[in-house]
């Protein structure tokens, strides 16, 4: 999450236009110090001095209240603009095209297909490949929120009605983590997500494997689970490709057993962890749109837990 | 920043714990790993709100657990290691905790005193 520590051209511009606008704030702040301990120091009622209305005393207050801070404000914005303008935008060569949909409180993720039409529909876990560029289209289901990964770009609005455009280009093979960053309700900041730069190999693995349908139970504490899924409230919301699950109001689940973390970083991705959250979401994220469920004894929410968590 | 971390040391628990060779201090970081607080609440353990077990505060002045087990230290690792054993029908899942690792949880959760 640290922006300082960048890993791709536009976040090191950032944190370079950052760097720079601290050390240009700590010299003005230590040059008003100075004029004013030597303005204490001067007592001037001590001596008995009027105020110097001269020339030479007005120019003080023209060049310091009025001159330098326009040069400095003006500074900062030729910086600040020439750093933007050094962002690949709209027309940048892409190897890949995904939309991502803020909503309270997740991301849907769609990799785009060549006529623009969703292939492959996933949450909350961005896989790209390392090196290459990736074209991130941006739009909102509900109110405003702000795509975030601080070691690879700037943050950029994902506004209801609007689509924005954001390139992604990680220099190095990892995990980086991503966050909301425009106060989006209730849950604002468990909205985390992480974008995960493969090699070119584990990349195309990884895309291989999501492409399947969801796996089939093992054994026959998953098929009850499965059960449970299919029959109850579950379908409703979630999509399990392969099986009668087609909702499209909550994430996609058909590799949920793949991805690091549950419920947008607000849990690590571990059966405890799914068991809880199944089990009762309000408690852990309030306001969630996952409601409380009663209608499972304790095997059956167990079996639940353990079939979904087996979607790997 | 330094006065919160030199703080943070001086007032961790020193009192001996209840469990033999349990760990205190393990314990919780293993509680937090584990995501017991999905399910129960769990004071000292951040994140620990969840609400579908009992809460755990105050366990260590309860005199039975898992509502049929006397409330020992060796019944309580049994029960963290495999619930399943102990009550069949029960919603608390077996996620493999080693029997040294139970019984650093079994140590934390013997802290919490009403």
């Amino acid at each position: 999450m640290n922006a300082l520590n960048a890993d791709s051209e536009p976040a090191r511009r950032i944190a370079l236009l950052g760097w720079f606008m601290i050390v240009l704030a700590a010299i003005v702040f230590l040059g008003v110090a100075l004029v004013l301990s030597w303005a204490v120091a001067r007592n001037r009622y001590a001596a008995d001095r009027t105020p110097d209305l001269t020339p030479r005393g007005r120019g003080w207050i023209i060049f310091g209240g009025a001159l330098m801070p326009a040069l400095v404000l003006a500074t900062i914005f030729v910086v600040a603009t020439s750093t933007l303008g050094m962002f690949p935008v709209h027309g940048a060569p892409s190897v890949l095209v995904v939309h991502v949909t803020g909503r309270q409180w997740w991301w849907q993720i769609d990799y785009l297909g060549p006529n623009m039409q969703p292939r492959l529909t996933t949450a909350n876990e961005l896989h790209i490949p390392v090196g290459k560029p990736v074209r991130v289209l941006l739009t909102s289901a509900d109110v405003i929120h702000s795509f975030w990964v601080p070691k690879l770009q700037g943050k950029l609005d994902l506004i209801p009605g609007d689509t924005n455009d954001l390139r992604l280009r990680a220099e190095r093979v990892g995990a980086y983590r991503g966050q909301c960053a425009e106060y989006c309700g209730l849950q604002h900041a468990h909205m985390a997500f992480t974008v995960v730069a493969d090699d070119s190999a584990t990349y195309d693995r990884w895309w291989t494997a999501q492409l399947a349908p969801g796996a089939a139970p093992s054994d026959s504490e998953t098929a009850l689970g499965r059960e449970m899924f299919l029959r109850g409230p579950c379908a409703s919301c979630h999509t399990v490709r392969g099986t009668s699950a087609r909702g499209t109001l909550a994430p996609d689940l058909t590799h949920f057993g793949s991805r690091g973390a549950l419920a947008a970083g607000a849990l690590p991705n571990s059966l405890g962890a799914l068991e809880g959250w199944i089990g009762n979401a309000p408690a852990i994220k309030p306001g969630t749109q996952m409601p409380k469920i009663t209608d499972y004894d304790g095997r059956e929410l167990r079996a639940l837990a353990a079939y979904v968590y087996s979607l790997k | 920043l330094l006065a919160t971390l030199a703080c943070g040391a001086c007032t961790r628990r020193v009192e001996p714990s209840v469990v033999p060779g349990g760990d205190v201090e393990r314990g919780a970081v293993a509680l937090s790993a584990y995501s017991c607080g999905a399910c129960h609440q769990i004071s000292g353990i951040t994140g620990a709100v969840g609400r579908v077990g009992p809460p755990l505060n105050g366990i260590a002045e309860r005199t039975i657990i898992a509502g049929e087990l006397p409330n020992t230290p060796g019944n309580m690792e049994r029960w963290i290691i495999d619930p399943q054993s102990v009550e069949p029908g029960t919603a608390m899942p077996n996620l493999h905790v080693s029997p040294a690792m139970a019984r650093d949880m079994a140590a934390y959760l013997y802290t919490l005193r009403d």
